[in-house]
Formats: C-alpha cells, sequence, structure tokens
C-alpha cells in the first residue's frame, strides 16, 4: 500500500479527453449521463439529486457552511475514457506511470485479489483474478455494474444512501462518476483483499465516486481503499458515497486509509446494512484531508447482526477532522461496537460524533463505544459528541471516553533510553493507536506506522539544548 | 576504563537549592552507594546525571570520561552510556517492551549501519532469560499494570540490552521480595564484573551486604555530609542520618 507514502505529493501533466468544464447545471449533469450512455432512471435520479442539492442547507453543527466551498469554480468530471482497462499495458501513459508510482500493479501481484484504479472521475483501470470471476464475483466500475448487471445493481442502488440524505449526497447523486461495483455470489469467500485507488489529480475538481457493495448470503470479502492527491493551493473536492449490504450470515470489511492533500475536503457519506447474522466492520483512518466529515453508518437490520466501527484519525496544523460513527440497531440481539481513538497535533482538531440509536424493535442488543483523544500540543482540540437513544428492551449500552496527553516524564523516560524527542513522541502515539492498528491487515499496519509517524514532524521542537 | 565525575555541581529548582557543591568519581566497575534521608536530594542528583530538563545544574560539571556533559540532551547521555533505572518508571500505554528496546537499540546505531532485527531478538530473549522473565514480556506494554517487582525488572533488562557503562539506580530494591532482591543483587554483580560504573540509591543492607560497595555517600540537605566504606551504612542503620546533617568525613 502506497497511498500516502512520501511520493504520494507527485503530479504529472495530464490532457483529459473528456471535461464538461466549471461548475455544475443541468446540462452538465446530462452531459455526464450522456457520456456514459445510462438509461433514463439514472438520469432522472442525477437530475433529482441536482434539484435536492440546489435546495438543501448544511445542518447547524456541521463545521462547514454550503457557501462555504464555490461549486462554480470546481471541475466534475475530467476523464480519459468511460470504462476501464482490464490490462495494465492499455492505460494511458500518464495515469500508468501515476498508479506505478503508487506501487498499484506490484502490490495487485503481492497479496490483492483484484484491483481498481480509480483517476479523477473514471477508472482507468480494474482486474480480478480469474478464479473469482469464475466463481461470478464481480468487481467492476460502478459505470459497468450498472451497464452489464443491472438487474443486481438497480435494486440496491441509493436504497440506503438517498440524495436527501445530506448536502454532499445529493452532490454526489447528481454528479457521480466511478467507484467500485462488488457483488459476491452466496458462500464465495474471498481470502485475498479487493483493493480500490483513488487518485485525485487535477486542481480544482472534484471527486464524486460511488460504491456499491452487495455479498451474498454467507459470502466474506475485505474491501480496502486508499485515498491520494498532489498538493495544490486551490480546493479540491472529494464527495463519495458508499452502500454496503451484507446479506444473510455475510461478512464484509471496509478498510479505508484516507491520505489526501490538505487542499481535499472529504466529505464522504458511507453506510452499510447488515441482516440476520451478518457482520460488518468499517475501519477508517483519516490522515490527510484540510476538512474530513465522515460517520460510517450500520443498519443493523436482520437479528444477531454485529457490526464494528473503528477509525483512527490524525489532525495535524490546520486541519479538521470531524470523524465518528453511527449505529442503528433495528432487530433484536443486534451488537454494536464504536472505537475511535483521534489524535490532534499543533492546532489540529478532531471531533467524535457517535450516534448509536436502539429501536423499540431491538431488543437485546449490546453497544459498546470508546473514544481516545490524544492531544500535542497546547492548541490541539478535541471535542466529542456521542448521542445514545436507547428504547429496546434488555439492552446494554455503554460509553466511554478520555483525553490524554503525552507527559513530561513520559518523554524524559524514553530520552533518557536514548530515543531523539521525535522518536518518542512517534512511538508514544503509534502505542496509543497499536490496539486499532492491529485490526489492519498487516501491509496496511506498517504503512499506516510510519504514516503515523511522518505527522510527528508537524510538531514543533519543544525541548532543546538547555 | 572510564569514569563519570562530578565536580562541585549545584542544582535548584525556582528558589530552593536541590543540591550543592557535590563532588565524587565513579569509576567502570566501581560500586558507590548514595544514601540519605527522605528529601536529601538522591533522586534529584541522578536526575541532573540523565539530563532531566527540570534539573539543570546551576554551577558545576557533570564530566563524562573528562567530556563536560552539561549542555547534552538525555538522549545524548543516554547514548553515551549513561543509564537512569527510576524508582517509580512511569507506564507507556501500548508502547511494548519489544518496541521501547528496539527503538532505543536503533537509536544507537553508529551512522550508516542496518539493524539486525534477528540477533536483537537472540539477545531479548537471552536477557530476559537471565531474569527469569518469559517470552510474553515482548508484547506488555511498558510498566503498565506492571507490579512493583515487574518495574524493576524491565528497568534491569533494559540495563541489560542497552549495556550502559555507568547505571543511577534509584531505589531498584524497593518494594522487591527476597527472591526478586537476589535476582537485583546478582544482575549487579555481573554488571559490575564486567566494568560497569554502578552509583546506586538504597536503603537495603541485604543488596549492600551483597554488594560490598567500594563507598558509601551520605547526601543531606542537599550535600555530600559523609563518605566512606561500607561501616558507614551500617552505623546510618544504627544511628540514623541526623548525625549526618553537618559535614564529617570518615
Amino acid at each position: 500500500m502506497d497511498n500516502g507514502s512520501p511520493d504520494s505529493d507527485f503530479f504529472y501533466r495530464t490532457d483529459y479527453a473528456h471535461d464538461v468544464g466549471r461548475g455544475l447545471s443541468e446540462q452538465t449533469v446530462r452531459h455526464i449521463s450522456r457520456l456514459k450512455g445510462e438509461p433514463g432512471w439514472l438520469l432522472s435520479f442525477r437530475l433529482k439529486s441536482l434539484e435536492i442539492f440546489q435546495k438543501l442547507a448544511m445542518p447547524d453543527w456541521a463545521p462547514l457552511k454550503k457557501e462555504d466551498l464555490d461549486y462554480g469554480n470546481i471541475r466534475y468530471y475530467l476523464a480519459h475514457e468511460q470504462f476501464p482497462k482490464r490490462n495494465w499495458e492499455e492505460v494511458p501513459e500518464e495515469v500508468k506511470r501515476t498508479f506505478d508510482r503508487l506501487g498499484v500493479p506490484e502490490k495487485e501481484r503481492k497479496f490483492l485479489a483484484g484491483v481498481e484504479a480509480q483517476f479523477d472521475s473514471e477508472m482507468a483501470y480494474a482486474n480480478l483474478k480469474e478464479d473469482l470471476i469464475r466463481q461470478g464475483v464481480i468487481f467492476v466500475s460502478s459505470s459497468e455494474g450498472l451497464r452489464d448487471h443491472e438487474e443486481i445493481f438497480r435494486p440496491y442502488f441509493g436504497t440506503l444512501v438517498s440524495s436527501s440524505d445530506n448536502l454532499f449526497a445529493a452532490l454526489n447523486g447528481a454528479a457521480f462518476s466511478g467507484g467500485s461495483f462488488i457483488y459476491i455470489p452466496p458462500d464465495v469467500k474471498v481470502a485475498q483483499p479487493l483493493q480500490a485507488y483513488f487518485r485525485i489529480n487535477a486542481e480544482q475538481f472534484g471527486q464524486f465516486e460511488r460504491t456499491l457493495i452487495i455479498v451474498g448470503e454467507n459470502a466474506e470479502v475485505i474491501y480496502l481503499e486508499g485515498c491520494t492527491a498532489p498538493r495544490f493551493e486551490t480546493t479540491t473536492l472529494h464527495a463519495a458515497v458508499v452502500e454496503v449490504f451484507a446479506l444473510a450470515g455475510a461478512k464484509v470489511q471496509y478498510v479505508t486509509v484516507q491520505n489526501w492533500s490538505d487542499n481535499v475536503y472529504n466529505l464522504v457519506t458511507k453506510r452499510a446494512k447488515a441482516f440476520e447474522d451478518a457482520e460488518i466492520r468499517w475501519i477508517d483512518c483519516n490522515i490527510g484531508s484540510r476538512l474530513t466529515m465522515k460517520y460510517p453508518a450500520l443498519l443493523l437490520a436482520g437479528e444477531r447482526a454485529r457490526g464494528e466501527v473503528l477509525s483512527i484519525s490524525v489532525a495535524h496544523n490546520g486541519q479538521r477532522q470531524d470523524t465518528g460513527a453511527r449505529a442503528i440497531h433495528l432487530a433484536p440481539r443486534t451488537s454494536s461496537q464504536l472505537i475511535a481513538k483521534s489524535l490532534s497535533i499543533g492546532n489540529g482538531a478532531a471531533t467524535y460524533r457517535g450516534k448509536i440509536f436502539l429501536a423499540p424493535s431491538a431488543d437485546h442488543c449490546r453497544s459498546h463505544s470508546r473514544c481516545d483523544a490524544l492531544l500535542l500540543g497546547e492548541e490541539a482540540i478535541s471535542q466529542t459528541f456521542p448521542e445514545i437513544h436507547c428504547q429496546g428492551e434488555g439492552c446494554t449500552v455503554e460509553h466511554e471516553a478520555s483525553v490524554s496527553k503525552i507527559s513530561d516524564e513520559q518523554l524524559f523516560y524514553l530520552r533518557s533510553r536514548g530515543l531523539d524527542e521525535r522518536g518518542a513522541l512517534g512511538l508514544m502515539v503509534n502505542g496509543f493507536f497499536s490496539d486499532l492498528i492491529r485490526e489492519f491487515p498487516m501491509e496496511y499496519g506498517v504503512e499506516l506506522k510510519r504514516l503515523i509517524e511522518m505527522e510527528m514532524d508537524d510538531i514543533g521542537s519543544g525541548e532543546s539544548v538547555p | 576504563m572510564g569514569v563519570l565525575s562530578l565536580q562541585n555541581l549545584s542544582l535548584r529548582q525556582g528558589e530552593n537549592i536541590l543540591i550543592e557543591n557535590v563532588s565524587f568519581d565513579i569509576d567502570g566497575g566501581g560500586l558507590h552507594v548514595l544514601m540519605g534521608p527522605n528529601g536529601a536530594g538522591k533522586s534529584s542528583l541522578l536526575k541532573a546525571i540523565a539530563g532531566h530538563p527540570d534539573y539543570r545544574p546551576f554551577a558545576g560539571q557533570i564530566l563524562l570520561n573528562n567530556v563536560p556533559i552539561n549542555n547534552f540532551l538525555p538522549e545524548e547521555r543516554s547514548r553515551r552510556g549513561i543509564f537512569l533505572a527510576f524508582q517509580n518508571p512511569i507506564d507507556l500505554p501500548g508502547v511494548s517492551v519489544a518496541q521501547l528496546l528496539k527503538s532505543a537499540r536503533q537509536a544507537r546505531l553508529p551512522p550508516g549501519e542496518v539493524f539486525d532485527v534477528i540477533s536483537f531478538y537472540n539477545e531479548f530473549y537471552e536477557a530476559l532469560g537471565s531474569l527469569s522473565m518469559d517470552r510474553s514480556w515482548a508484547n506488555r506494554s511498558v510498566n503498565e499494570g506492571f507490579s512493583g517487582g515487574e518495574r524493576k525488572r524491565c528497568e534491569l533488562l533494559q540495563i541489560l540490552l542497552l549495556k550502559p557503562a555507568f547505571i543511577l539506580l534509584d531505589e531498584i530494591d524497593s518494594g522487591l521480595d527476597v527472591d526478586a532482591l537476589g535476582l537485583v543483587g546478582k544482575t549487579l554483580r555481573r554488571l559490575r564484573e564486567a566494568g560497569t560504573g554502578i552509583l546506586l540509591v538504597t536503603h537495603s543492607r541485604k543488596l549492600l551486604d551483597f554488594l560490598a560497595p567500594d563507598s558509601v555517600l551520605i547526601l543531606h540537605g542537599g550535600r555530600l555530609t559523609g563518605s566512606g566504606g561500607p561501616e558507614l551504612a551500617i552505623e546510618v542503620e544504627r544511628r540514623g542520618f541526623q548525625m549526618f546533617a553537618k559535614e564529617r568525613n570518615g
């Protein structure tokens, strides 16, 4: 995994065959839909979403107002082609160079069952191992999913995250392009992860991928996504929508390592629905972006469904990570676990918003949430907003929270063992996250530790020579 | 063999003078015991030698092999061979014992040299074995949930792996049972035989009898008011520190 290595900040000039220009209007939406050759029902969906987007505002609690972003100055669709290549050699040269540099083909050979690589608006490359194709696994771009598998795609699409859900879900509904469509047939257990790389290459651009994952009864899959972009002075927008369905007895892990550059607004809606005995885990790591607003949700709709949201966020100087989790218990004997750890560095701000709702129909459920914040620096900010509504009978709901700092005595202890200040802080911070990092696939865990250590560069040198 | 010397060292915290005009030498292979009533400044002196930023000398010198180290950062002192074993070592949540030691060893690596993980673990397991610690220690968070005895053992483990030239032990014996005390004694004796210089703050007669120190130093009110052979420790035990309130050389 190389999303987020120091070398992710690079840029190759690119000429796009398709550029719908700046600003979003009915005309742009129609243009995007026509390019993709979409059916009428989807165009209607897009236009309806656009209408909703124009009317909706941001909620009062949001750290971002609608007018904070200049929607007229963003480019909504940039692509070479509408459909991805299956063969690496056919990928356009500058795109290939970018993903080569991020180590994509190498990772694919080493430990992935399938790879997709999105460059700005479209997937440029998508490939899945032969034996999985034979077993009926589908791993394609969302446009291909719609074109080739409409009968599976349509009944699920937009049913978990409607365009009226929030402003950026509406924007995504109007302008979406790219993202993965995954279908795992019943009883198929995909041993190696499927990975998608999301790369924003262009300036003043919006990436609006839409991912739909349907995991059949007793099937299993792990999906990894990594997000990177080069650093620009101008604003870039990433507003994705992800819908995950885990049918009875299915197991899904959705792992994100987001390391967008500091000019990216990352406003993402992620929701998963678990049927009877299904299990869903969101493992979410937010390191980059100017502002992230993301609260992966679990809809526990079938009896004994289980869900987990594990989240790591790091807010360095000038960054705001507004993250959290939601667990909606609708059925009896469902359980949820939400664990969030955040690190705020310098004047970085990390906010946790947790919402746990247990419906009257959800009896004998369990929910446990914990959020731990670590502050580095006098100006670092951490906020926690837990919200719990329990209407079900016989439920156990727990919430714990903590805020801590690395003490001078801890630092001195480590320095007296020979570690310099940066090394000491890095070790303590990795210690703070260690139990969650263990939950990431190993290749990611190693990289993650390194990424977090790199964040230590943001700390001013506190103690110096006397 | 090296020498760690304090020359007319004085420390203060705010207006408060903690240490005044203290001088002594510790040679490689030497073992010196520092005694004194509570608040005499023993821990402050040890922290100052290790470079704690709150305990900076305002007068006098600390010399390591004739190099003045007053201005050295704690990590530089550590890498040059000074080790402070804390009286109450602090918890490092989530940082495993193996990680701590790996990082500390890596910090000592000469430039250009590659860290040899395999030989590190071989040494690590050997050191664990010699302190009757099992391998599960590798993954425990440093000091978190450790008993008093386990904390001390973990300090010794670090000494064995970091191989300092001089060790400063702040009441390494406190809270230890007889068996653990025996282990501490044996480990220190071994280190001393290998040429390590030791400064030991202790009240334990058992440990002193076992180790037979080269000298005993009495610190009272921040000043060295007595020094002598092991018999001084016996005298302290019999008659208390009061008689050392004023300077007196034995």
